[in-house]
């Protein structure tokens, strides 16, 4: 019995030593070697969320595919914009959420996750009435096929100044669209020739040369140069495919998250400072093993953030969830050292008294806090129906902080109070808080 | 021994005031501002945003400021450098244009700290969920609970009273938070539903230590009067009760004073639900069982005559 608890001593100070080691040292990026992976509302940032019209959808091809495709495009767009750690998922079926931490300037983002940019070069024509109108230029291809010239042949789209010109977006055609491209050029020569960026004239240079294959074009229009480089984005990354409507939008700026983190770490250290203080005072030994017991709590929660940062996020109501899960990780101690107390008030020996207390204790514990997981299961499924990534961040936190204290105190309470009851170094039952 | 049991009626009578002053609250919201809470936008719709402000502007000016630049319809909360604000849905070059004509305007220095743009069709969509949500949780608590007392005779209404006394919680905090929309302005969002959520969680999970103990103590037979068995197990678990919700009072209380403002009301929930919550735990959830075992329902109506 007593050299079973060593064992669990020493396995409880292994986890101990693995978990501290995960989260120093404490910096710039608070804890750890990666640091936390904190939320919008704590780091700054944008979220985004989408409605996709899948009645706009090419037939031949599933809802979920479709919504696939417009995620992997919106996914190329904010990764050609360069922002670190994006979130880009679905939820349901026609929802996109999209997180940006510590994008400033939140609409050219916008602009670059939700246009559609669909390129098309048109030529003018007479339409019945005689008045003149643009329609998109076509060509016979070399399959024999009569072919419309649109961005379904772009190579590649980039930047580029021209003296006189200002930002330019350079066009590469592949080898049909720069085929297709000559023959226009020549069936336009000296007429204008429109280039049509979503239906809207963008400029309609005079076509001076036949513009031969393997020739680069560009797209001049009065671009800055964000301008430019968001519309080469979006070319290269091709139209999306479905029409998408911002449903939801947050925006949180950084100073106030930076804010929001000082005033939780006040917070929470006044909270456990108080009570640390109030289990010290009335449950005397106990309570001090219950204060390191909730301490090797508090390491093993930040570690279990901080080693698996990249599924779980730390979120301002995570915080909360964290410090309410101090106060309920106390509670399985108060159960059983309360339980203890009864046990010795009815005369029990020290070493009866801690068993009994740990097993009547269990049922209570084990059942008060299934409630609490049942709470956090509805609150998840609740969180990913909408925007507010905050709800999510507060169940997560509470269900592991709630599972973590149940173990703390069923294994670490009492691997430390057998192995001071055993030692036999403190008999006085007044250090229990039971006078005699 | 504290007699609990037997100021159930003054628990009742406690009880049912503050059930019918969140009535009152809730009826004169609705009659006030034509609905029963007052709605975020998380709920609505519309756009709410943090501006701050340096130097910092009045709020009677920021308001004029924003009547003249037509948005009348606009609700500003907070003093000094940071005011929340609620306006209808705006597009990003609204935004913009806002922004710069307060600035223009005012003489300050605006930053948007937070920004929330909701669109009216998944704002309804939210709140639907959010009644979703708490109705299932209390459905799945009552569950678990008649799971958890099988084994008692008539497991169900160990599940019912637990399911009251909850129901008697988030009615309370419903009714306060009204009153804070109607007399401060107070808006619910999300959070408030999170924390509604956790409160329905905390609330049972106080009830249930206290029916552990009861189940444990009539299946040692301790009394043949089922009031009695009832009085000694709120008695016998008073300490735990009490200083598990001092320990989290404690931790919680710091993060309402000091935790800052975006998660001031979320807070505010949590503290009204461990405060209520323990209430209820003691003084209405065992009570009921006793009512219930002895058919005294009288007790329950205010000044009805005692039963013998």
């Amino acid at each position: 019995m007593r050299s079973r608890n060593v064992y669990l001593l020493i396995f409880i100070l292994a986890l101990f030593g693995f978990a501290l080691w995960s989260i120093v040292p404490i910096n710039a990026k608070l804890l750890g070697p990666n640091g936390l992976r904190l939320g919008l509302d704590l780091k700054g940032g944008s979220q985004l969320l989408y409605e996709a019209d899948l009645s706009k959808k090419d037939p031949s091809i599933t809802d979920a595919e479709a919504m696939a495709s417009v995620i992997d495009k919106i996914q190329r767009r904010v990764d050609l914009y360069g922002v670190a750690e994006p979130v880009i998922q679905k939820l349901g079926t026609d929802r996109i959420l999209v997180q940006l931490p510590g994008v400033k300037d939140i609409d050219e983002a916008v602009n670059l996750i939700g246009e559609v940019a669909e390129l098309d070069f048109r030529e003018q024509k007479l339409d019945a009435s005689g008045n003149t109108t643009w329609v998109i230029a076509t060509a016979v291809g070399s399959d024999g096929q009569e072919e419309e010239l649109t961005g379904k042949y772009l190579k590649r789209a980039y930047l580029n100044y021209i003296e006189l010109e200002g930002y330019v977006v350079m066009i590469e055609w592949d080898s049909e669209g720069g085929y297709l491209f000559e023959k226009i050029t020549k069936q336009n020569l000296n007429k204008p020739l429109a280039i049509f960026l979503d239906n809207e004239l963008i400029s309609a240079p005079i076509v001076q040369t036949v513009i031969t294959a393997g020739q680069t074009g560009y797209i001049k229009g009065d671009f800055t140069t964000s301008e430019a480089q968001t519309l080469a984005i979006q070319l290269n990354s091709g139209a999306l495919d479905l029409p998408l409507t911002i449903i939801d939008q947050r925006d949180v700026d950084a100073s106030l998250g930076a804010d929001s983190i000082r005033q939780s770490i006040l917070a929470a250290a006044i909270g456990i400072i108080l009570l640390s203080l109030f289990m010290l005072l009335y449950y005397r030994l106990p309570g001090l093993i219950a204060c390191c017991s909730l301490g090797i709590y508090g390491v093993f929660l930040l570690s279990i953030f901080n080693l698996f940062s990249s599924q779980l996020t730390l979120t301002l109501p995570g915080i909360a969830g964290f410090i309410l899960s101090l106060g309920m990780a106390v509670d399985a101690n108060v159960l059983i050292f309360e339980r203890m107390k009864e046990e010795l008030r009815g005369g029990r020996s020290l070493g009866a008294a801690v068993e009994a207390g740990f097993n009547r204790a269990w049922t209570a514990i084990r059942d008060s806090n299934i409630t609490t997981f049942i709470a956090c299961l509805i609150l998840f499924w609740l969180g990913g129906t909408f925007g507010a990534f905050m709800v999510r961040g507060f169940a997560v936190t509470l269900f592991i902080g709630v599972a973590l204290s149940m173990f703390t105190a069923i294994v670490v309470t009492r691997t430390l109070l057998r192995l001071i009851i055993g030692s036999r170094v403190v008999s006085n039952l007044a250090a229990y808080g039971v006078k005699k | 021994m504290i007699d609990f049991v037997g100021k159930k009626r003054w628990f009742f009578l406690i009880s049912e005031i503050l059930v019918v002053i969140g009535i009152i609250a809730l009826v004169i919201s609705q009659i006030q501002l034509g609905t029963p809470l007052r709605l975020g936008t998380d709920f609505t719709g519309g756009t709410s945003m943090i501006l701050q402000f340096t130097p910092q502007v009045d709020q009677e000016q920021l308001r004029q400021e924003l009547t003249n630049l037509g948005y009348s319809e606009t609700m500003i909360q907070g003093s000094g450098d940071d005011f929340l604000i609620r306006l209808r849905e705006i597009s990003p070059q609204e935004r913009q244009e806002l922004t710069k004509e307060l600035e223009m305007r005012l003489g300050s220095e605006v930053t948007i700290r937070d920004y929330a743009m909701v669109s009216g069709h998944i704002a309804t969509n939210t709140a639907s969920n959010a009644i979703i949500a708490v109705i299932i949780a209390a459905v799945a608590m009552l569950f678990y609970i008649v799971w958890a007392f099988r084994r008692m005779p008539k497991p169900f209404r160990w599940g019912t009273c637990a399911i009251i006394a909850l129901i008697h919680d988030v009615f309370i905090i419903v009714g306060i938070f009204s009153l804070l929309g109607w007399l401060g302005g107070v808006a619910i969002d999300a959070l408030f539903i999170t924390g509604l959520l956790a409160v329905v969680g905390y609330s049972i999970n106080n009830t249930v230590v206290i029916f552990d103990r009861i189940r444990e103590n009539v299946s040692r037979h301790i009394s043949p009067d089922f009031a009695v068995t009832v009085n000694s197990s709120i008695v016998e678990t008073l300490g735990r009760s009490l200083n598990t919700s001092l320990t989290t009072l404690f931790v919680i209380l710091a993060l309402f004073l000091f935790g800052g403002a975006t998660i001031h009301y979320f807070v505010l929930v949590l503290l009204l639900g461990v405060i209520i919550g323990t209430y209820s735990s003691i003084c209405v959830s065992s009570q009921l069982l006793v009512v219930w075992e002895k058919k005294d329902w009288r007790s329950l109506l205010p000044f009805a005559k005692r039963t013998a």
